[in-house]
């Protein structure tokens, strides 16, 4: 099943070699995985996603949890939450009607155009990876000159945050 | 007044007083000086090392300190593995010095064989200096990586002001919880002798990231004892933890009182004593018959401080079909790792045995002792099986037989530190431990080349007690320079080694699994091993026929400050019984040479 971990973390150097380290030790999938610091400057947050039978799932936290510079560790699928990623697609746009159609479809899913070529639109997009998916599905796949994802980032709904 | 060449008035007699004061609570020491300091103020007795150059200024510091002694090793995988053996023998974290690169790198296995075992080591690694640092300098090594998958916690120290909470983390982590080595990688620049800060020795350390249970949850512990009293076919399970959390005793008076069988993995020997009618022997892959079958068949099992490793299992699948299962570990991702429990405490064995212990003494609960004396009936049938019996007429030495004559030279109470391999199993299962911290053996990595250098920390440790190495002629040959060290220090280490001609137990299993296809198991041009020890200045003994054992023995004991190395010429086709195969469940074992199932 596909999880999306919470890990709130020292922010040190060689933090996120620990956490990529234990994943490919002890061969556990990442499908993802975004990392920055906090407010706190001493913080670092990360979102992991990762796939895993439940037995595999509780032994990623419980190693994850065991690293010394991890302070928590929630895995946010157990509750409601947020999930957003962000795309950056550069597309190919020659024509009138090619352009029309891409800012027509861009607007469907929301997202912005934000820079222009006479030959190209770069477009912005952020949504629940399915959305994204469907965004590069939507595109015709000849006229997609790159994609640039983020990785999911969480977090959880309601007034509780993972803090200190 | 003190004479002060830009001294000229009230002020600046002013700031020297001060600065006098200052400097009598906290004294300016260089990099290196505060290392070997912050050494001290740990109380270290050893350190195990050997100098390069980037360490060059850390050894200068310790040329003028007189309390903390240095054993130079001749090789740094001797100097973790001596490190490692202290740690065991005594419960207090081993330290390890060496330079960068080709120093680092080779102390590696031997930080790979702690961290299997859990043994608390600081592992002090020089560094290239950090202007230098990822230009493929002269003896780089990035450390920090290539000794992250086996260490507990480890660390790149970029500035003076920074070693003494580092290396004072580096203790706390390594002592605690869950004990392991930890690596501080400091680079030559950080300790130049010219650059001096005040110094003081952190005496608290908090960190918000790194805080290890210590009680179990009281309310699981009642439920354990519950489902404990309730058992029809109990039995206890131990392992390493026991003895790292030094509950040996708590152990024998909760065992005592039960009046439970117990079994002990190899990592766990000792913390319950072995001539006990309680103790069945040791479990799994080469475990007794009796240890397996109560595994198989028990109701309840009690699994306390160990870690369910593949050679205790057998096959997952066939692991303790009917038991209800309890885990006491300090570790919480070691519970359902490998079998799922189904009372789970996480917490210091000491702490949630000694709870254990209170909840049955308080109330009066008592165990189904109809039950219990069914299930003894039946262990004791399993035991009269004798499954350790081995042909004792034979005209060649049998190996078991000269671990059974050290074990009566010695009254059980020798330390024994062991290579791995078939001499390995052997002395778990004939040497029958009393004490915990007695038997030093690489359980996890499995480590050839552990037996002789942590006998050198074990003597260093315990200069009163007899030390003996229990090896074998592939075995010691890994790390063999260390018999110099042994000189150097006057350790009077008893080797006893088992020389059958053979990687014993990579023979043993091309033998059953590989059609005897001996593929390079076989040890030819062998030195004249009697000849190696006295060319290191050591007394070298061999012994050939069987009625020899213990007079060669008793001989070789009776030279107390003499470091005696015996070359026993064993039988070589001798087989490791009983023996359960990789991926077979524990009720199918090999019981003799003859293929005998259970």
């Amino acid at each position: 099943m596909r999880r999306i971990i919470s890990i709130l973390m020292e922010n040190e150097a060689g933090a996120l070699c620990r956490v990529a380290g234990l994943f490919s030790a002890r061969g556990y999938n990442i499908e993802s995985l975004t990392v920055a610091p906090t407010e706190d400057l001493s913080l670092s947050r990360m979102t992991l996603v990762t796939r895993g039978s439940d037995e595999i799932i509780e032994q990623i936290l419980k190693q994850l949890n065991k690293l010394v510079e991890v302070v928590k560790v929630m895995d946010l699928t157990e509750g409601f939450h947020i999930e957003r990623e962000l795309l950056l697609l550069k597309v190919k746009a020659k024509s009138a009607e090619q352009r029309t159609e891409i800012k027509r479809l861009t607007d469907i899913f929301r997202g912005k155009i934000v820079d222009v070529t006479e030959l190209s639109y770069t477009i912005e997009l952020t949504g629940a990876g399915e959305k994204l998916d469907a965004f590069v599905k939507a595109i015709d796949l000849g006229d997609i000159v790159e994609v640039v994802r983020s990785g999911s980032s969480g977090i959880s709904r309601g007034d509780k945050g993972m803090r200190l | 007044m003190i004479e002060n060449p830009h001294s000229c008035g009230y002020h600046d007699q002013l700031s020297v007083a001060a600065n006098d004061f200052l400097r009598e609570i906290k004294v300016e020491l260089s990099g290196g000086e505060i290392v070997i300091q912050c050494l001290k103020d740990e109380g270290v007795e050893y350190i195990f090392g050997y100098p390069g150059g980037a360490v060059l200024h850390i050894y200068d510091a310790l040329a003028k300190s007189v309390d903390i002694k240095h054993i130079l090793v001749r090789h740094e995988q001797g100097a973790t593995h001596a490190a490692d053996g202290y740690a065991r023998s005594t419960g207090k974290v081993g330290v390890v010095l060496v330079t960068s690169g080709p120093g680092a790198t080779n102390a590696i296995t031997g930080i790979a064989t702690a961290y299997l075992d859990s043994i608390p080591m600081v592992v002090v690694t020089g560094q290239v200096a950090t202007p230098w640092i990822g230009s493929d300098a002269f003896q780089e090594v990035d450390m920090v990586g290539i000794s992250r998958p086996c260490v507990k916690h480890n660390f790149l120290v970029k500035n003076i002001e920074d070693i003494a909470i580092t290396l004072r983390k580096a203790f706390y982590i390594a002592a605690s919880g869950r004990p392991g080595p930890v690596v501080v990688d400091i680079p030559k620049d950080v300790t130049d002798p010219n650059i001096k800060i005040p110094y003081s020795y952190p005496t608290n350390i908090a960190m918000r990231s790194y805080n290890p249970v210590v009680k179990g949850h009281i309310g699981q512990i009642k439920k354990a004892v519950d489902l404990l009293l309730a058992a029809k076919r109990p039995m206890i399970y131990t392992g390493g933890g026991v003895v790292l959390a030094n509950a040996s005793d708590l152990l024998i008076q909760l065992v005592r009182h039960l009046q439970y069988p117990i079994t002990q993995t190899l990592m766990g020997l000792g913390a319950y004593p072995a001539p006990d009618k309680l103790f069945v022997g040791m479990l799994g892959m080469h475990g007794t018959y009796e240890a397996n079958m109560a595994m198989h068949e028990c109701d309840v099992l009690l699994a306390i401080g160990a870690r369910f490793d593949d050679r205790v299992t057998g096959k997952i699948a066939l692991f303790c079909p009917e038991a209800k299962i309890i885990h006491i570990d300090v570790d919480p991702a070691s519970i359902s790792k490998n079998v799922r429990v189904d009372i789970p405490i996480v917490g210091s064995v000491d702490y949630v045995l000694n709870d254990m212990l209170k909840i049955l003494e308080e109330k009066s609960y008592a165990t189904d002792t109809d039950a219990l004396k069914q299930w003894w009936q039946k262990i004791e049938t399993w035991r009269a099986k004798d499954c350790l019996r081995y042909n004792k007429s034979s005209p060649l030495i049998k190996p078991q037989a000269v671990i059974e004559a050290v074990y009566k030279v010695t009254q059980g109470k020798a330390f024994v530190t062991s290579d791995v391999g078939q001499h390995q199993m052997w002395a778990a299962q004939f040497y029958h431990f009393d004490q915990p911290r007695r038997w030093i053996n690489s359980g996890g990595l499995g480590t050839m080349g552990f037996g002789l250098p942590s006998a050198v920390g074990v003597a260093l440790a315990h200069p009163d007690e007899q030390v003996v190495c229990i090896t074998g002629e592939a075995s010691i040959l890994m790390c063999i320079q260390e018999l110099s060290t042994c000189k150097q220090y006057g350790l009077p280490i008893k080797i006893i080694m088992l020389n059958n001609r053979y990687m014993g137990m990579v023979r043993q299993w091309q033998e059953f699994f590989y059609e005897s296809r001996y593929s390079h198991s076989y040890m030819d041009a062998l030195p004249d091993f009697v000849e190696l020890a006295q060319s290191f200045g050591h007394v070298g003994m061999r012994v050939e026929q069987p009625d020899q054992v213990e007079a060669g023995l008793e001989q070789a004991f009776a030279m107390k400050d003499q470091l005696v190395f015996i070359d026993f010429v064993t039988d070589p086709s001798e087989n490791v019984f009983p023996m359960i195969e990789a991926g077979k469940g524990h009720h199918e074992m090999h019981l003799s040479p003859a293929g005998e199932l259970a």
